[in-house]
């Protein structure tokens, strides 16, 4: 089929070829290298487990996002509500980029967990061929002449490594992007450490006088709270004051 | 015309498909050079369905070269920059 493949295709055969030439002839590595096999699968492995961490590492930054985001919006009500329109700006500034931050992780981690995915289902896929093809060489030899099933077993055996070589690009793939994500959950902790996201109302380090303020203007208004319900107390405990009458009759 | 789609599997299509898949193909890579990453993606995604509509998927027990490879089905357009006109174009 000459002219098949346009540019495209073209560097994507290439790039397979280039991995299949590693090897060696195909069939010989399918008969003897077990070893080969090994240390494909045990990348596999690799490649999966690299996904997994940072996938987890990416969902915890998710939840702590997620929760600045709730803590940061009831901090802006806050300051609003007492017409610190100011902070109440503040906070949400430091939300919005919160929330930018937890799409585009969310993201990521969905990205992540499909690729982890598809490289546990080509894995099994690769398993099964190589074992197709140990059956179907023995099959080939009693069915054809020793020429024949020569070409036979080469064709099946290229057939075996492009999947092999296809997968193998599949796990740089998912190393790359896996880097890349280690890149960007590390720039997040950066955010984190700068105090980006951070609950304005917890004491902490890193904390500027807008932090000081709101935390401030946070306590002032849960004393405030435990006023008014102090005074509601007071005001319906006006039943009480027999009770200290009786008291000062028992006295 | 065996195609593969990497990352994922063969696909078997019929050898008439063989002139419009690689008019997709160089047309995607014009417009990859040209970053028009609209036209890209609507290329690839007729790419795609091209061969998903006119092709079978070929068999776990059939052990066969493909004629065709294509790149991953979420193929970036940063990573098909990164193939098409950067260094990837050219072959080790």
């Amino acid at each position: 089929m000459a002219g098949l493949g346009g540019r495209m295709s073209t560097v994507f055969k290439a790039k397979i070829s280039r991995l299949l030439d590693k090897s060696e002839d195909p069939g010989e590595t399918l008969d003897y290298g077990y070893q080969k096999q090994v240390e494909l699968l045990q990348n596999v492995k690799k490649g999966i487990a690299d996904v997994v961490t940072s996938k987890k590492r990416l969902q915890m930054q998710s939840s702590k996002l997620e929760q600045s985001v709730v803590k940061l919006d009831t901090q802006a009500r806050q300051a609003m509500s007492q017409g610190r329109e100011d902070l109440a700006r503040a906070a949400l500034e430091r939300k919005t980029v919160a929330q930018t931050e937890l799409q585009s992780l969310d993201t990521q981690v969905n990205e992540l967990e499909a690729q982890q995915e598809q490289l546990a289902a080509n894995e099994k896929k690769l398993r099964t061929k190589i074992e197709t093809f140990r059956t179907k060489k023995e099959v080939i030899k009693a069915q054809y002449s020793a020429a024949e099933a020569q070409v036979k077993i080469s064709e099946a055996a290229n057939g075996v490594g492009e999947e092999m070589a296809d997968l193998g690009l599949a796990i740089q793939r998912a190393e790359d992007k896996t880097d890349q994500m280690k890149a960007r959950a590390g720039a997040v902790e950066e955010l984190e450490a700068a105090g980006t996201f951070e609950d304005l109302g917890q004491l902490g380090g890193g904390q500027d006088d807008i932090d000081r303020e709101l935390a401030s203007l946070g306590a002032g208004s849960q004393v405030d709270d435990e006023l008014s319900k102090m005074k509601a107390e007071l005001g319906t405990g006006g039943g009480d004051s027999p009770q200290i009458e009786k008291g000062k009759e028992g006295a | 015309m065996i195609v593969r789609l990497s990352g994922e599997g063969q696909y078997n299509l019929p050898d008439a498909d063989a002139d419009r898949l690689n008019q997709l193909d160089n047309d995607a890579v014009a417009a990859v050079e040209g970053g028009d990453e609209g036209a890209f993606r609507e290329l690839w995604g007729q790419m795609l369905e091209l061969v998903e509509t006119d092709g079978s998927p070929v068999g776990e027990e059939d052990l066969v070269e493909s004629d065709v490879i294509l790149p991953p089905r979420d193929v970036s357009f940063a990573e098909a920059q990164g193939e098409f006109t950067g260094e990837g174009l050219i072959p080790d």
